[in-house]
């Protein structure tokens, strides 16, 4: 039934998931990766979206130790949807205030 | 006591004995119930506090020039009015009273997910209090800023403003630690067979508030804390002169205070919701409709800030957008009052004081919602911006919408949590009471407003004297019914006859448990089979039960 | 106390092919592991809020003082900004290794890299320490003459680098004591290979510091 979506039961009857040290250190190189990257892309002036391209390789870290290190990746799909809450809240909240200074 | 006899010998909470005596097992307990209460008593004061200081300010605005008090006590006292009757009374307000003590109950829990993290937000509330209490008797003298703190004066003025936004901070806590109980207390602790579309429309209603609790008030939260730094260490955030822009204050501030309107207003509409039904003795109309329509409410309600805004200096575009989502936030309310309407058309309908209350609301709510259409319109909010009928609008929404609905929710389930039954009658005409002054009083303002009163001024033109006159006399009206309605309470607590289990006929399960409920509400947790609100399998079960009991005769 | 219904009344009492109630049952009964992940998380939605909140206002500052905001981050030391991310990257490396050790039976390395951990947490602070001594010996703090000499737009960047590093370091401190609780638990076996939820909530915690400090990175040292 549509009404129990967001009902969390499955993951904590099954075995809990165990993640390998490897997928870890193979995120973690990752990770150095991308910081290795943006610390070279910083010298290279790429006008105005050398934000972007700095916030973008930020995201993507994020989401890597949100999905592997935080584990929602395994987890129940409520996590899911409380971290897409708040995201988006806050996506909106930065929408709706700039709508007031980009138009001043 | 015939209860007792049916239901066989039990304890009540209020008997219990647990590890502690006297005080210490009231402010010690980890049960929702105690808890609950102690946060309706600690409620009532602040509430009588915040009263007092109205009918103080109403006391100076009876004749022009100084009354009883001088400006800069004015100012502090309408201060103190709004971060009191705000902070302490109607943002904790419903969810921490009747949320607290019935939640559980008409989910089927023992008690919330937890409990000791619930006695923990209890203290940050008093302790909130307590440090906004305290900030008046501190150096600077009480705050002077409005409830809303705003830059750049609040970075300038000498008064205790650190201290206030402490307070605020601390409340802000105790806020977000009921929000989080209460939504993991909805996605776990439901009876067996409560899915999603069975709960009560309360618990719906506490739900969406709690989700607005959480998303909305680390905002603030920081945003006051800001403040205080700035002025505590000089950093350059918010003040223009150091290159600040107060109008990002302003945004800061009401992206939680206004979805914090919907923290006061969503739990009072999911009362309304229980009351209703139970006195119609009808299925509510749309269940589904009033359950999303709170979660719309709650998501929609977020992104309206800006209405605060709008003579602010903010951009043209950001105007008109955040005037059409207060327009938009205006259908789902509307959803909920036809549903209301609806089920009680052809309802077998008992008006009881509970029942008169919310027909109150939804008069008074009607027009501090549709009033709120005026100043959502960009053209008639430039003439109305900070006049009296801004302050109308708000208190019939706020004070007539929650805070009603509070003094509802306790006449309605007074006998649950008391197990003493009140006067309806002296109830009833309390509320007229209310209502009366309520009208001379908040009405006024907007007549007031409309011609151009200014709001937080402690003095006025001659030609506003008669109407100002006449509010006044309004708050003392008003008064006289709170004052009534408390008695008739008080009486009803020290010797109203006992109540049975269900006086008013009502569905939901905290119906089905003695009153007072014993320590952990139910002796069996219930497995849920129909909606909250099923008067219909009722009347099935009732059917069967009497074919049963003629069947049993018949053998005999 | 209460009862627990039997399953079986249950079951017949539930609408058919909703097995995914039953979970409800263990809610009421026992410890709910699931019910401290859920509150869990959303208390930290509130810290990602409570941060986003900073980060809109950093957002709309750097919007408006664009020019300024760059010529304050060259005065930004990028190496040792750098270097805490790798820090605290590599400090959520050896949080989440040390569930996985505890999961699979192995106190002992569970313990050793909760302590790596901890060493990270306080290296980091260390670094953040100096840098900040350094940059208030060169004068750039708030009220100093020589920021307010600056442009309005260089206080407003200083002012920002000073609260959000500065309440990033203050979730540091608290991750620190936190952990510090869980290696007390773990070697007094509070926290177990099969009851590790503290140690599970403890470790998300702490990535949540460091997704922080991955947005601070770029927005304050690498600005040229």
């Amino acid at each position: 039934m549509a009404d129990n979506k967001l009902h969390t039961g499955s993951s904590e009857t099954s075995a809990p998931h165990i993640v390998n040290y490897s997928t870890y250190v193979l995120v973690w190189l990752a990770l150095l990766a991308f910081t290795a990257a943006t610390v070279a892309v910083a010298g290279i002036n790429f006008g105005g979206i050398t934000l972007l391209i700095a916030l973008i390789i930020a995201a993507a870290k994020a989401s890597l130790v949100l999905n592997i290190f935080m584990h929602i990746r395994f987890d129940d799909v409520v996590f899911k949807v409380f971290v897409g809450i708040a995201i988006m809240t806050l996506l909106a909240v930065f929408i709706f205030t700039f709508a007031d200074y980009i138009f001043r | 006591m015939a209860d007792h006899a049916i239901h066989g010998n039990y304890v009540d909470f209020y008997d219990e004995q647990g590890p502690h005596k006297g005080v210490l097992a009231w402010i010690l307990s980890t049960d929702h119930k105690r808890i609950g209460l102690m946060y309706l008593i600690a409620l009532t004061t602040f509430f009588c506090i915040g009263a007092t200081i109205g009918v103080l300010m109403r006391l100076e605005m009876l004749t022009q020039g100084r009354t009883i008090m001088g400006p800069q006590t004015y100012n502090s006292l309408f201060t103190l009015h709004g971060l009191i009757m705000i902070f302490l009374f109607v943002i904790p307000g419903i969810p921490a009273v009747f949320g607290n003590f019935f939640l559980p109950i008409m989910l089927g829990a023992k008690d919330v997910a937890f409990p000791r993290l619930n006695l923990l937000s209890w203290y940050f509330y008093i302790g909130g209090g307590i440090f906004a209490i305290l900030s008046l008797f501190l150096a600077g003298g009480p705050i002077d800023t409005g409830w809303t703190f705003y830059v750049p004066y609040s970075l300038r003025t000498g008064t205790d403003v650190s201290w206030m936004i402490l307070a605020a901070f601390i409340l802000g806590f105790s806020s977000i630690l009921t929000g989080l109980n209460f939504i993991t207390t909805i996605h776990r602790m439901r009876a067996p067979g409560m899915g999603w579309f069975r709960m009560p429309l309360f618990a719906w209603s506490i739900y969406a508030t709690a989700w607005i609790q959480l998303i909305a008030t680390p905002i603030v939260g920081i945003t006051l804390a800001l403040v205080a730094i700035e002025r505590l260490f000089g950093v350059g955030l918010f003040d223009p002169a150091l290159g600040g822009d107060p109008i990002l204050y302003q945004h800061m501030f009401w992206i939680y205070s206004h979805p914090a309107v919907y923290i006061m207003i969503l739990p009072a509409m999911g009362v309304v919701s229980e009351i209703i039904p139970t006195f119609a003795h009808r299925t509510i109309f749309g269940y589904k409709a009033i359950a999303v329509s709170s979660l719309a409410i709650a998501f929609v309600g977020y992104f309206v800030w800006g209405h605060h805004m709008f003579s602010s200096g903010m951009s043209d575009t950001a105007r008109w957008i955040f005037s059409l989502f207060t327009f938009l936030v205006a259908i789902p309310s509307a959803v909920k009052v036809f549903n209301w309407t609806a089920t009680l058309y052809k309802g077998s309908i008992d008006l009881k004081a509970p029942l008169l209350f919310v027909l109150a609301f939804i008069f008074v709510f009607s027009i501090g919602g549709l009033t709120g259409l005026i100043l959502g319109a960009l053209a008639t909010d430039i003439h109305l911006t900070d006049t009296y009928f801004v302050v109308a609008h708000f208190h019939f929404v706020v004070f007539g919408g929650t805070g009603f609905i509070f003094f509802a929710a306790l006449h309605y389930w007074f006998p649950k949590m008391f197990g003493k039954l009140y006067n309806d009658r002296v109830a009833k005409v309390a509320i007229s009471i209310i209502v009366l002054g309520f009208m001379m009083l908040y009405f006024t303002f907007f007549i007031l407003g409309y011609e151009g009163m200014p709001r937080r001024y402690y003095d006025y033109l001659p030609q506003y004297h008669g109407l100002h006159v006449f509010a006044t006399v309004g708050s003392w009206v008003m008064i006289t019914g709170f004052i009534v309605m408390f008695a008739n309470l008080f009486y009803a607590f020290k010797k109203g006859p006992r109540a049975g289990m269900n006086p008013w006929g009502g569905m939901t399960l905290e119906w089905t448990v003695p009153s007072p409920p014993p320590q952990e509400n139910f002796e069996e947790i219930p497995v849920i089979t129909h909606g909250p609100y099923d008067y219909h399998a009722q009347e099935e079960a009732k059917e069967k039960q009497e074919e049963f009991n003629h069947s049993a005769e018949d053998e005999k | 106390m209460s009862k627990i219904p039997d399953a079986a009344v249950v079951n017949a009492a539930l609408p058919s092919g909703r097995p995914d109630e039953e979970h409800l049952l263990e809610a009421h009964g026992h410890k709910d592991k699931m019910g401290s992940k859920i509150g869990m998380w959303l208390f930290l939605l509130t810290e990602l809020l409570l941060f986003g909140g900073m980060f809109l206002i950093y957002g709309i500052y750097r919007y408006m003082n664009n020019e300024d905001f760059h010529t304050a981050g060259q005065g930004m030391n990028t190496i040792i900004g750098a270097l805490n991310t790798v820090i605290l990257l590599t400090s959520s490396l050896t949080v989440a290794m040390s569930i996985t050790a505890l999961q699979k039976g192995n106190k002992k390395l569970s313990l050793t890299l909760l302590g790596f951990t901890i060493f990270f947490a306080v290296w980091f602070l260390v670094n953040k320490y100096f840098e900040w001594s350094h940059e208030i010996r060169s004068g750039i703090y708030p009220k100093s003459p020589e920021l307010l000499n600056r442009s309005q737009g260089e206080i407003l960047f200083f002012g920002l680098y000073y609260v959000m590093t500065g309440i990033h370091g203050l979730h540091v401190i608290i991750g620190i004591v936190v952990l510090s609780f869980m290696v007390s638990f773990i070697a007094r076996d509070r926290v177990t290979s099969t009851d590790y939820s503290k140690l599970e909530n403890a470790g998300l915690y702490w990535h949540l510091v460091d997704i922080i400090w991955i947005f601070l990175f770029p927005l304050f040292y690498l600005l040229r």
